[in-house]
């Protein structure tokens, strides 16, 4: 039989360079073994892939580098389970599996002229950098870019040298917070929702999108809303087990939606529709 | 398509016999008091008395399926670097399904559109529904449970099916559905059936207007949205519920899956199996969260996903063939035709 496109084979990669995000967060750079797919391979920021462990199972990541940079994709993975475990014991120079891109992607079109508000927690700031990145090289399409993000303690805070760089920008307005009082720490403290209440961004013209803990979006969605933002202003990610990846397998579905296929961006008007649960 | 073919009884084994020459025959066979798909082979009791306890849709979508395999490489001028080789397996046989009843058949008409129309096409399923001829008898009563009228469907609905056999007092009366179907009528055995037409007919109305109607027919879905919000109906309605999956696994139209990985030292396979939304872990997330955590909420989605969740992405076609074995067959006696029958209720 004449093989045609097999949407279950992961695409084979290798790991080029890991780096350590946090105690229990590491970002994986890889590359396809095919230069071939590397040059043709193509993808929108928000997209996700499934990154596969030979012989121990794939789990959902964003591609957290943004499409204006294709010299890796990067992938950032918290341990939590037996496959985030196997992935932390990789080494560089490991070959992984790879597939992608799935899922839909940030409405970034719709953005343009926009004042763009991040709020991110934790490992939370995975696929807010993807956009962020993205938007920093369109930078002229896009009017205020203010970020949000906080973690339990300084430790907690991903990409780092990132985090300095957008500090140091006129262009951007980077408001770091930790959950309490931490030694050396003389920025904010607080939660993200508490943070974002005391910034009180301008809803005019302004879209707001969050990622991070289910708990920090539960209570962000509910401050936007006193600030007035308007639901099809306010865009999140969700998340669930996956395992196809290509809405079939039955286990990230909210009513008709596949959170694997038709998200894992969905607008607040969206997921009011659909019934979900935040 | 109007010719139509007729097998006498006593030809019936010489029949199946010519068609396993070429082709895997999967038929109806008693096993114990349990009816099963098997391959045809001499000394295997056809046994076409009632439906199969389980469907056959196996044939063209594994219990069990191997993706792919690999290996890893040791490179022989570098002994610390191992590489990956990645290898398919997709050759299918030519098979086919005898025997099964118009609800089986139809079954795979509602993995067809998430399988190859929507979301792939997924080649293993597209390379098995190619290679496979489903020859499909009507139903000449129902059983218990069995509910398919109410779904716009029928003992003798051709939907799904290559050929529509009828059993008639001598013999079958074969009908040819699609242009594989029209092949079999060449066979050996078959002769005109043009005559044996109206005594198929009047056994096939006659089986329709003996399946039970548990509520009128729905072409597209009547439930009431409302009430399947409703923690407190799904409470009621499956308290009883076990969540062992047999509804799922014995199921024409369930097709959720899972993949596992099994590795030796030198290499391994990734293998899709069969899973069921009822299964607590099948929702099971790292952090310990479950958007399913409890049965209700498991049930409710199965129903979800039969009623309103498929029907709102396939312009309406509801994702049930009113087969009944789930409720045959059910442990606690779970019976979703009457649930079906109170989601549509007037509020």
């Amino acid at each position: 039989m004449e093989q045609s496109f097999n949407p279950y084979l992961p695409e084979l990669a290798t790991v080029i360079k890991i780096i350590d995000e946090t105690p229990n967060i590491k970002s994986y750079r890889v590359v396809f073994d095919d230069p071939e797919k590397m040059k043709t391979f193509s993808f929108e920021p928000g997209q996700v892939g499934q990154l596969y462990v030979f012989g121990v199972g794939e789990a959902t990541f964003v591609i957290n580098s943004p499409p204006t940079r294709m010299e890796y994709l990067q992938f950032s993975v918290m341990k939590a389970g037996e496959i985030t475990n196997a992935i932390h014991d990789l080494h560089e120079g490991d070959q992984i599996g790879v597939r992608a891109p799935l899922g839909n992607s940030f409405p970034y079109d719709d953005m343009k002229g926009k004042k763009i508000l991040f709020i991110g927690g934790g490992i939370g700031l995975a696929p807010l950098r993807t956009l962020i990145l993205f938007m920093l090289d369109n930078r002229k399409d896009y009017d205020d870019i203010t970020i949000i993000y906080g973690s339990r303690t300084p430790l907690d805070l991903c990409y780092k040298d990132e985090l300095r760089e957008w500090e140091s920008r006129s262009d951007v307005n980077l408001i770091l917070t930790v959950d309490n009082e931490y030694p050396g720490w003389h920025k904010r403290t607080g939660f993200v929702p508490t943070v974002l209440n005391e910034v009180a961004p301008s809803p005019d013209n302004t879209v707001a999108i969050t990622c991070g803990p289910p708990i920090m979006i539960k209570f962000v969605l509910q401050n936007l809303a006193k600030l007035n933002f308007k639901d099809d202003h306010v865009i999140t990610t969700l998340e669930a087990r996956m395992k196809c990846g290509i809405g079939i397998c039955g286990r990230c579905n909210i009513g008709s939606k596949y959170i694997c296929k038709d998200g894992p961006i969905f607008s607040l008007v969206q997921l009011k529709e659909s019934g979900a649960e935040i | 398509m109007a010719e139509t073919g007729f097998l006498p009884k006593e030809k019936i084994d010489g029949f199946l016999e010519a068609l396993s020459k070429d082709a895997l025959v999967y038929m109806p066979v008693l096993e114990g008091d349990v009816i099963i798909f098997r391959p045809f082979k001499p000394g295997n009791t056809l046994c076409l008395d009632r439906p199969a306890n389980s469907p056959p849709k196996s044939v063209i979508y594994p219990q069990s399926d191997v993706l792919f395999s690999y290996n890893y490489k040791k490179e022989t001028d570098d002994p610390k670097k191992v590489s990956i080789e990645i290898e398919t397996h997709m050759d299918y046989p030519k098979a086919i399904i005898f025997g099964c009843r118009p609800c089986d058949a139809m079954g795979f008409t509602v993995y067809d559109r998430v399988f190859i129309e929507s979301n792939g096409p997924d080649t293993y399923y597209q390379g098995r529904r190619d290679e496979t001829i489903i020859i499909t008898l009507s139903c000449p009563a129902p059983s218990a449970g069995c509910f398919c009228t109410a779904l716009g469907s029928g003992p003798a609905n051709k939907e799904g099916s290559d050929v529509l056999m009828t059993g008639l007092e001598n013999g079958f009366l074969f009908e040819p559905v699609s242009e594989k179907g029209k092949a079999i009528l060449a066979m050996p055995g078959i002769e005109g059936g043009s005559q044996h037409l109206q005594e198929a007919q009047k056994k096939q109305q006659d089986a329709y207007n003996a399946v039970k109607k548990p509520f009128p027919s729905i072409s597209h879905t009547e439930i009431s949205r409302k009430r399947f919000d409703l923690d407190e109906f799904w409470h009621k309605a499956v308290s009883k519920c076990v969540s062992c999956g047999a509804c799922t696994f014995l199921c024409p139209t369930c097709y959720c899956f899972n993949f596992t990985d099994e590795q030796t030292l030198e290499s391994g396979e990734r293998i899709r199996s069969w899973d069921a939304c009822m299964f607590y872990h099948f929702t099971l997330e790292a952090s310990g969260h479950n958007p399913r955590a409890t049965r209700f909420l498991r049930y409710r989605n199965r129903v979800g996903h039969k009623f309103l969740f498929y029907p709102e992405k396939y312009n309406g076609v509801i994702a049930c063939c009113g087969c009944g074995r789930c409720i045959r067959y059910c442990p606690v006696s779970v019976d979703i035709s009457e649930i079906v029958s109170q989601l549509r209720s007037p509020e």
